[in-house]
């Protein structure tokens, strides 16, 4: 199927852009008239995906956080989140609930809300070249 | 408003024991680290009972607000005090639940 509308946003990855990435995905989401617990939702799921790229892909140096948005007729919404950073060597494990390499104050919970949130989450990566993390939701239309 | 406050994220409120600080604007990894400092710094001289944290100015939070969350529960715990939640909105209150803070801390529900 082919999307009915797309975006594509790219930004650096300095922390204070986490705030811009998913505030510009919601409102492009805007027009599938979601409510407003499910745009919630997405917006959190791109952030984690977002800050995954600006804290972990682009650890120790700066670069660009590449998002795509799709939109479908049948209401389905694909968000891509993309960084060319470091990659992550074994993503089972890192998808694993609480595993952390970003300190103590990082709770590990990224993935876990990510897929909460979401209806699916692909992550595809390769050490030295970056990481994809495609997040899909379908959204009931108000009625 | 408090002109004084040189921290407009976080307004902090020490009486009798219980120190609150009441938080506002979106928690994410970003603008977490200012809140941390500054509820630590005030935590760490006044070692409270209970430090409340009112999230209900805060429209909107990732899991960058669950290490937030349980960072303070660690840090209170070294003098044994305790953390509530209050003022979570719905979303919020599902990210709490999802990470399970309810284990470790109180969380009191929205009036009304």
């Amino acid at each position: 199927m082919r999307p009915i509308n797309q975006a594509q946003i790219s930004f650096s990855s300095h922390s204070v852009n986490e705030g811009f990435g998913r505030a510009a995905v919601a409102a492009f989401l805007a027009q599938l008239d979601p409510t407003v617990a499910d745009l919630s939702d997405m917006r959190t799921a791109v952030s984690e995906a977002v800050t995954n790229a600006i804290v972990h892909g682009y650890r120790e140096q700066m670069g660009t956080v590449y998002i795509t948005v799709k939109i479908f007729e049948d209401g389905k919404a694909v968000v891509r989140v993309r960084d060319k950073g470091c990659g992550i060597p074994d993503v089972k494990q890192a998808m694993e609930p609480l595993f952390t390499t970003g300190g103590e104050e990082r709770a590990g919970l990224g993935f876990a809300v990510m897929q909460s949130f979401c209806d699916s989450v692909r992550v595809s990566s390769t050490p030295g070249r970056g990481t994809s993390v495609t997040l899909v939701k379908r959204f009931e239309p108000k009625t | 408003m408090e002109r004084k406050e040189k921290n407009m994220s976080v307004q902090l409120n020490y009486k009798e024991g219980v120190l609150t600080a009441k938080l506002s604007g979106e928690i994410d990894h970003h603008s977490a680290r200012e809140m941390r400092e500054a509820i630590d710094d005030a935590a760490q001289k006044l070692k409270p009972y209970c430090l409340r944290l009112d999230f209900t100015e805060v429209p909107f939070m990732d899991s960058s607000g669950v290490g937030l969350i349980l960072g303070r529960v660690r840090l209170c715990g070294f003098w044994r005090g305790r953390v509530v939640l209050c003022g979570l909105s719905p979303s919020l209150g599902k990210m709490v639940e999802l990470a399970g803070i309810s284990s470790v801390a109180a969380i009191e529900r929205r009036a009304g």
